[in-house]
Parts: C-alpha cells; structure tokens; sequence
C-alpha cells in the first residue's frame, strides 16, 4: 500500500507541478493544496486520465481554519507559581451574540474546501484542499460539472461556512432553518447560537428571541505533548 | 375542456413514509414527478460542532444518535479515525468483537430497512417479521453494553469491556406467563456468544421466509423492478457507495478492497446486482444479510477460543482499571487526566472510512494538537443517497418515490447531522 501510494504521489507532483502549491503524505495519505483559479481543470485531469481516474467525489466540506492551535488554557509556560489557573474567557468557547474573536493571523487564509476522492479503479484516494482567496468574501469554483454529488456537499459547505461557490446551480441553504442568519460552523458562530425560539400563546404563533442560557465550557481546550509517550510506550512494547 | 397545469405536492415532514422528517416538494404532471426537491435539516443538531467543544471520548455518544439504526458502526468509523492519528495499536480480540458488532449491526440495519421498505410498498408482515429478529439482536446490544439502541461500546483503543458471560433473563409478570418467560429465555441460559451462535443457526431460515414472501410476490417485483434505475456511471457521479453501489453493479466493498481490523481473514463474497434498479438492491442487501451471518459465525468461533484483552493497556488513552486506580498513584493520575482532560491527539488530518450498512461512512478529522477536535467532518452515505432524489424519481408515479425513499434506505439521524 505504502509504496504505491508513494509512486501515486509521485505521478501527481510530476503531472501537475507547480499547480500543486503545497504537498502533504502524511498518515497514509496524500493532500494536495490547489488554488481556486485551477481547480477545474485539475480537477477534470483528475477525473479523466487513466493514471488517476479519481470517478467518485466522496465528500466536499468547508473548514474555518482561523482559531488553528489556540487553546483556552496555556498549559506549557509555567511561572514561579506554578502553571496559569486562568481559563482565557476571550476564546470561542466563551462566545455569546456581538462578540468578536481577534484573528490569530489576519493575513492566513482562512477558509477552505476540502474535497475527498477515491478512485475504484486504482483503489486509493486523495485530498485536496482549496484556500479561499478573500477571508472577507470567500470564493471558490463548483465542480458540480466534473462530479453531480458536490451540488448538496456545497450547498451544505455555503450554508455552514458561507463559501460560496461560483457557477453552482442551486446554491440555496439545506441544513439550517428557513430565514437562518448567519453560518454556524465558522468559529465566531456562538456554540449556544443567537436565538431561541418558543410558541408564543399569547401571539398564538412561534417567536425568535435572542437566546437566555450562558456559554459554558466544562472542559477547556488545551495542547499537551502528551502523545509522545504513547509511542515511547510502544516502541518499549515492540522491543 | 379546463387546461391541465402543474402543481406542486408537499410530502412530509410528518408523513410515515418520509421515514422520519424529510419534506419533499414535488412539482408534479398529473400523477407523474417533474421535479423532486427534498428540503433536509429538520433534525439538524450541529453535531459536529458540539464535537469541537468536546473532549475526544465525549463525543463516542454523539455517533450513535448519527444514524441511529446502525449505531455501533458510527462508533467504528470515529474511533478509527483517533486510533489512526495516535496510530494506537488494538487487541486483536477487540477487532474480532468489533467485527462481529459491525455485522450485528448491518443485520439490523438492514432488517429495520426490509421492514419498512416493505410496509411502504404495502406488506405488512415483512414488518413484524423484522422486529422480531431485531428484538434478538438488541439484545445482543443490551448484554454487552447496557443499552438497547444507544451502546457507547467502541473506544479508542479498543471495546469497553469483554463479553459477558451470562445473559440476562426475562421473568414473568403480570403481562408474561411463567411459560412464556421460560421459552425466552431457553437459548439465554449460557453465555452471550453461545446466544450469539444460536442466533446465527435459526437466522439463514428468517431470511428464506423474508424471501418467499417478497422474492417472487407479484406486487413487490411490480413496485421495485425497474424503478429508480441508476447506471453504475451515474451512481459514481451521484457518491453513491454500499448497496446502492454494488446495486448497479460494481464490485465494491470496503471490507474487501480496503480491510481494516480484521476482515482481511473474513470469508465472505459480495454480492453485486446488474439492472441498477430497486428489485436489485433489495436481492444484494438480503444477501448481505446471509454474508453477515457468516461473518459473525467466525468471529464467535474465534472468540470462544481465544481470550485475551479487549482495550488497550497504553494508558494515556485508555482508563486503568478499577484496582489499579485506587492502589496505584499512576493508575490514579491517569484516571484523573483522562476523565477531567481527557488525551491530546498529534497534529494532523485524516480520513477513515468503513463499510456501513448503507454505504462508505467517513469520519474526516483534524487535529491541532489540542484535547478537543479542530473539526469533524461526518461523510454521511445517505446524503449523497438523498441528493440523488431528483434524479431517480424524475418521471416515476406519485407512488413510486415512496419506494424510492425506501430502496436508498435513508435516515435522518446522519443526513442531517
């Protein structure tokens, strides 16, 4: 498996060159980073040569990676006292209506379609990711023409992110309510969301109200190397 | 002569047939779809965002209530993906159990789909045959973990305990007889592989009577030969995977092509349909019962003969045992760190997928090295089953999309996450 994969990375890094902006074989598996403005056309060669025929698009989805590494707990710098107690009340746990996070890094791209493909024929599958260029307006091609399932994987990935997706057919919501403001999924979207809703007897319908409970994060994020036993421990194991 | 026009029909979301809350908005000629829009996401909960604000094991409880017929292949999919990046090593018995609950777990899946696939096409029986096998096989859920539909079974690292060695027993009361307890409880009396083995004998003739009555019944074959027909081109275009895949006719089996745990030493064969249409994935998905069966008949061999450990001892992930955290400080800090904590995961992103009962179920995961998930992504099949509605139910009857419905065999739990 290893090897092939490996002469599968290396047919891909020698078709498409410099399209490929950044590289990744890791875990078994091979990420590439495409800009929006050749996507389609990778992704066509993708599809059509017989050295990859990637036929099926398995998944499509959008990811914020704006709060990449942040946690809410600094865990690794100790100080005379000892380690911080202070969960940091500024991170997106903590978030309720109006609040603002403060980028980590304006400059970084910030949201990105991630799509997953397999191919049948070859048996293997492949990454690829594309950056949207503008944080502000998030623009990224459809490639609903090269594979008919991205229509509901970008409809969903707008609805949740609001990337939108240029020349899609269809690009309505699917996930949230009817009139939903807002995309939940970005990481300044409140986790208790912005508003409740009830039935009103009085105005005999269902009102929208600004919501009444309070962010609470029972366990804060936080970064340890923790793992690096663990393959200490198996290495020990294997000898 | 008054002028025919179009017009547009709301199906669900409480309609019985919708098989749960699916609103269809058809635009309709006469009897005949024009045009299908299934509008999604009344049972949306955010799923993968809670995921993010939960420490790695909360979220184990979260995956059954995805597609909450096949509850513990959910499970499988999300703690390979963890095992994946810790790259943690499972007891071989552990993959054996998951094995055998993954196929457990395709029966009932598949069962719960017969059943209602068949009750919305108009044979009532199949249903009730359906659960009564069911009710054997929830058993089996509730002896080794303690819950009926909702098992929280798998952990990184393996299962989160051994199979027990007795079954619980029915007693009577005032609604059951003595007589009535004594019969159900007849093949209960050793331990639950043994219910299990017993099971897998009485099984192979379930599914002949499920056959005699659908196979060659004249009204099944007219509401499923030849409707919704998918070419094995389209169906790669559409994401179909699973039986809707192997329906229209490729060979595709994730168990086979890409084994993970230990399918590899499985003997089973896959069964493929020719014609792509809804008679085909109904014979390939009964067929797929028979080859659980015998799935799970190895695995309960194997397991009767060996023993051995179910979760793995690296105790960075997985919690110390009781005696060991009350008389030893490590086992103590470990537990204590697991269960405030929880474990830190590497940088990284990975994709796992298994062969679910309906299709490639994918856990797409990444990782910056915290205690919680960056993102979850859940590669949901019945999404792209679902997405596919228009297309298949284009110029089919009225009638026709509820068998539509129930051949891509849809539950909302994981379309809408």
């Amino acid at each position: 498996m290893s090897d092939s994969l490996q002469q599968h990375a290396e047919a891909l890094q020698n078709y498409f060159g410099d399209k490929i902006q950044n590289f990744i074989h890791e875990y078994d598996e091979v990420t590439i980073d495409i800009a929006p403005a050749d996507l389609i056309e990778v992704s066509m060669a993708l599809r059509d040569e017989p050295n990859f025929a990637y036929e099926q698009l398995m998944d499509l989805c959008g990811v914020d990676y704006s709060q990449l590494g942040q946690v809410e707990w600094q865990t690794d710098k100790s100080s005379s006292t000892g380690f911080s107690r202070g969960v940091d009340p500024t991170t997106m746990g903590h978030l309720v209506f109006g609040d603002e996070l403060e980028a980590q890094d304006t400059e970084a791209l910030r949201f990105a379609s991630v799509m997953h493909l397999i191919s049948y024929s070859n048996n293997c599958r492949l990454r690829i990711r594309v950056f949207a260029e503008n944080n502000d307006f998030p623009v990224v091609p459809s490639v609903t023409g090269v594979w008919s399932s991205a229509d509901w994987y970008e409809r969903e990935s707008f609805d949740l992110f609001g990337i939108l997706y240029s020349d899609h057919p269809d690009l309505r919501r699917i996930l949230t309510d009817y009139g939903f403001v807002g995309h939940p999924f970005r990481k300044d979207f409140p986790l208790i969301g912005n508003v409740e809703m009830r039935y009103d007897p009085e105005q005999k319908r269902v009102i929208y109200e600004p919501v009444s409970i309070d962010p609470r994060v029972l366990v804060p994020r936080v970064k340890r190397e923790d793992h690096r036993y663990l393959s200490d421990d198996q290495q020990e194991a294997a000898e | 002569m008054p002028e025919i026009k179009n017009y547009t029909l709301n199906f669900g979301p409480q309609h019985p047939a919708a098989h749960g809350v699916l609103r269809l908005v058809l635009e309709m000629d006469g009897e005949v779809i024009e045009r299908a829009d299934p509008h999604v996401g009344l049972l949306h909960r955010a799923t993968e965002k809670l995921a993010e604000s939960k420490p790695y094991n909360q979220s184990i409880g979260y995956m059954d209530r995805l597609d909450y017929v096949s509850m513990m292949c959910n499970e499988h999919g999300y703690v390979l993906a963890i095992e994946k990046l810790l790259q943690l090593e499972v007891p071989i018995r552990a993959q054996y159990i998951r094995v055998m609950f993954d196929e457990i777990t395709r029966i009932l899946n598949h069962l719960m789909w017969i059943g209602t696939h068949a009750l919305d096409v108009g044979a009532m029986t199949m249903f009730l045959y359906a659960f009564r096998e069911r009710e054997d096989l929830m058993d089996m859920y509730e002896a080794v973990s303690g819950a009926r539909m909702h098992a929280g079974y798998y952990r990184p690292g393996g299962v989160a305990r051994d199979l027990p060695d007795s079954m619980p027993q029915f007693d009577s009361n005032k609604w059951r007889s003595q007589k009535e307890a004594d019969r159900l409880n007849e093949n209960r009396q050793s331990s639950l592989l043994d219910f299990i083995d017993d099971f897998c004998q009485r099984f192979p003739k379930y599914v002949d009577e499920y056959e005699t009555l659908l196979t060659d019944n004249r009204i099944w074959k007219q509401r499923t030969v030849g409707i919704g027909v998918v070419s094995a081109e389209r169906a790669y275009q559409l994401g179909f995977t699973g039986p809707m895949l192997r329906g229209s006719g490729v060979e595709w089996d994730l168990r086979k092509k890409q084994p993970y745990e230990v399918y590899a030493d499985m003997d089973f064969d896959i069964p493929v349909g020719t014609n792509g249409d809804s008679y085909d994935r109904y014979l390939v998905r009964m067929e797929e019962m028979r080859q659980s069966n015998r799935i799970i008949k190895q695995c309960v061999a194997w397991l009767k003969k060996n023993p051995g450990l179910v979760l793995s001892e690296n105790h960075k992930v997985t919690p110390p045992r009781r005696e060991e955290m009350k008389a030893d400080m490590e086992g103590l800090i470990h537990h204590f760190k697991l269960f405030s904590e929880g474990y830190c995961l590497p940088e990284g992103e990975v994709y796992t997928a298994i062969e679910h009962p309906k299709g490639e179920f994918g856990i797409y995961l990444i990782s910056d090295g915290t205690n919680k998930p960056y993102r979850l992504k859940i590669r949901a099949p019945g999404f792209a089953h679902l997405s596919s509605m228009n297309e298949m139910a284009k110029g089919h009857m009225l009638a026709d999309v509820v068998a539509i419905i129930g051949t891509q065999d849809i539950v909302f739990g994981e379309i809408d996450r």
